[in-house]
């Protein structure tokens, strides 16, 4: 029944994922965001009467629905992957995300199908009142239905709340309220959707100023920004305050993440964070190279962001490798051992238990469960294995950073500018903010690398890593759904954009 | 109350569909697209795999097991 198992088609599936995932997060951020930038609007509306501000939230609300109806359902493919690419996984976790999911995709269908339906339907056919109150709900509702799948993501980096099962090989809930509100999980929802809020104000400031730029819908475009600006510029705060929580939590619950996207591979006492830095990519765990070929170093802010202390210890990739004693840090190397016994046990009590010898597997089972911590070490060859690619997750990071610090202070000039209607002359700022979104979509991508790859070789976290999370599938099926979802997609996104285009040009006027 | 009545809001619908205009396009993206990744991916390229494979749930329990207790050493070639 074992079969072989195959890195490339490891390989294959990851990157089918990561490529589904990554389409899939075109559409998310601006739904999430998208939806409450109408609201606003047609709160303003509603309590000024100026039918200007209705013009404007049903111009953007079409660009909202555009966006939707592309984007709907391109996340249940990543369901389709968990069930035959990775059915290890997902008979593991099945305890813990099956229901939840189910019932918030059966809330996210009836909220979408009755609040939807007013919002797009119902401007003369219902109250202003009622139509406002549906536009805030499907702002709510679309950003309530990234909850769980992002909890599930949370657990999958800090998973707590759960048993793990020998008998059935399932990670059993414990302890509902724990896996919503592990830390891990409130500031993965918070710090995506908030990411969503800045990417459509983005989008927002970069249709509107094409429309400035071609002398288009003025006042429309002018008033679009207004509103884009301060919703971006809070957003912007939020997005990285949030990204500091994020932090702290990986500097807590998944360091080798951490010293990954800081390029820490020796642990230190006030440790420098890296503002800007050439990767050696010849460096290795167990050499000596200098680990940057260039960097500007920030003294003691790494430790100030890990620990909140500018003179506390942050372990480097090193340390988590081989194990710090002085810092009483277990390495991967020492956890490999335990998690062995681990694997060990859980097959003698797997064969006892066939056998019907009770006592021995008891026996197993207390050993299994003095190690079960460290399981996923023990199907790990060596513990250079719990490296993450270190480039990768360095440039994803700094680059999500960089833009992160830039985006507050656009949206200030457009604000700026917007108050004194002084936009108009400001053609390099118009150009500048014409590009805006795809920098956006960038940060965004790049948060997905730091978070996913940052946590390689890990599909849950210290437990299950990806090479025994996936099917014994040979690598043609999955080669095959790779290409075959890269076209599906790229059809998608070229009919979005299409539409979405046709839609621009002719503007509020256009239906 | 009559606008609560079930015509009112089948018209409600019903009229909503019809004077649609970028929506139709939409709508027949939606609809293709769904039946593309139901009756065409999930069934020919994306069966489950557990389900596909084995008959009962201590079946696919055993494999799992099976699949996380073999040696490392067999599972990276």
């Amino acid at each position: 029944m074992v079969e072989q198992m195959d890195l490339t088609m490891v390989n294959w599936a990851r990157a089918q994922f990561a490529m589904t995932a990554m389409y899939h997060w075109i559409f998310v951020p601006l739904t999430l965001g998208l939806s409450f930038l109408i609201a606003f609007f047609e709160s303003i509306y509603v309590k000024t009467g100026n039918e200007d501000w209705k013009k404007i939230a049903k111009f953007w609300m079409v660009l909202f629905g555009i966006n939707f109806a592309i984007g709907v359902a391109t996340g249940i493919i990543l369901e389709f992957e968990f069930g035959t690419n990775w059915s290890n996984y997902s008979w593991m976790v099945g305890d813990i995300f099956g229901a939840p999911l189910a019932v918030e995709g059966i809330a996210a269908f009836f909220l979408e199908a009755t609040f939807f339906a007013v919002m797009f339907f119902g401007w003369e056919r219902v109250s202003k009142k009622f139509h406002l109150f549906s536009t805030w709900m499907v702002a709510v509702g679309s950003n309530l239905s990234a909850l769980w799948i992002l909890v599930a993501n949370g657990w999958m980096q800090y998973p707590t709340g759960m048993m793990f099962n020998p008998d059935t090989a399932r990670f059993e809930m414990q302890d509902f309220w724990a896996v919503l509100f592990s830390p891990v999980a409130i500031s993965k929802f918070t710090h995506t959707t908030s990411s969503g809020f800045l990417f459509a104000s983005l989008f927002v400031i970069t249709i509107s100023s094409w429309y400035l730029l071609k002398g288009r819908h003025r006042q429309m475009a002018r008033k679009s920004i207004l509103v884009a600006s301060v919703f971006g510029l809070l957003s912007s705060g939020y997005v990285a305050f949030t990204g500091d929580e994020a932090a702290y939590n990986n500097a807590h619950r998944q360091p080798m993440k951490l010293a990954a996207f800081e390029g820490l591979w020796e642990g230190e006492k006030g440790a420098g964070l890296v503002a800007a830095g050439i990767v050696n990519p010849s460096k290795k765990v167990n050499d000596d190279q200098k680990p940057f070929l260039f960097e500007i170093r920030i003294p003691g802010m790494l430790s100030l962001m890990a620990n909140r202390e500018p003179g506390s210890f942050v372990p480097g990739i090193k340390d988590l490798v081989y194990g710090n004693k002085e810092e009483n840090i277990m390495g991967a190397n020492e956890k490999i051992i335990k998690g062995k016994i681990a694997v060990e046990q859980l097959a003698i009590y797997k064969k006892a238990r066939r056998e019907g010898a009770d006592a021995e597997a008891q026996a197993a089972l207390a050993r299994f469960d003095e190690n079960k911590d460290y399981l996923g070490f023990g199907f790990l060859n060596s513990p250079e294995e719990a490296v993450p690619p270190v480039s990768t997750v360095f440039y994803a990071f700094h680059i999500m950073v960089i833009l992160g610090g830039f985006f507050p202070v656009l949206f200030l000039l457009f604000l700026v500018f917007a108050l004194k209607d002084t936009l108009i002359h400001q053609k390099w700022l118009l150009f500048l903010g014409v590009v805006s979104v795809f920098l956006g979509f960038v940060a965004g991508q790049c948060g997905w690398v730091v978070a996913e790859v940052g946590r390689q070789p890990w599909a849950i976290q210290d437990l299950l890593p990806v090479t025994v999370a996936r099917s014994n599938l040979t690598t043609g099926t999955v080669q095959t759904t790779f290409f075959m979802f890269l076209a599906i997609f790229t059809i998608l996104l070229i009919a979005e954009i299409k539409i979405m285009l046709k839609q621009i040009q002719l503007g509020p006027e256009g239906k | 109350m009559t606008r609560l009545h079930p015509r009112w809001i089948f018209r409600f619908y019903v009229d909503g569909f019809r004077s649609m205009t970028v929506g139709r396009t939409l709508w027949k993206i939606i609809l293709l697209k769904l039946f593309v990744m139901f009756f065409i991916l999930k069934l020919f390229f994306f069966p489950n795999y557990l389900n596909t494979h084995f008959e009962t749930d201590e079946q696919r329990a055993d494999h799992v097991l099976d699949m996380i207790t073999q040696p490392a050493e067999s599972r990276n070639p």
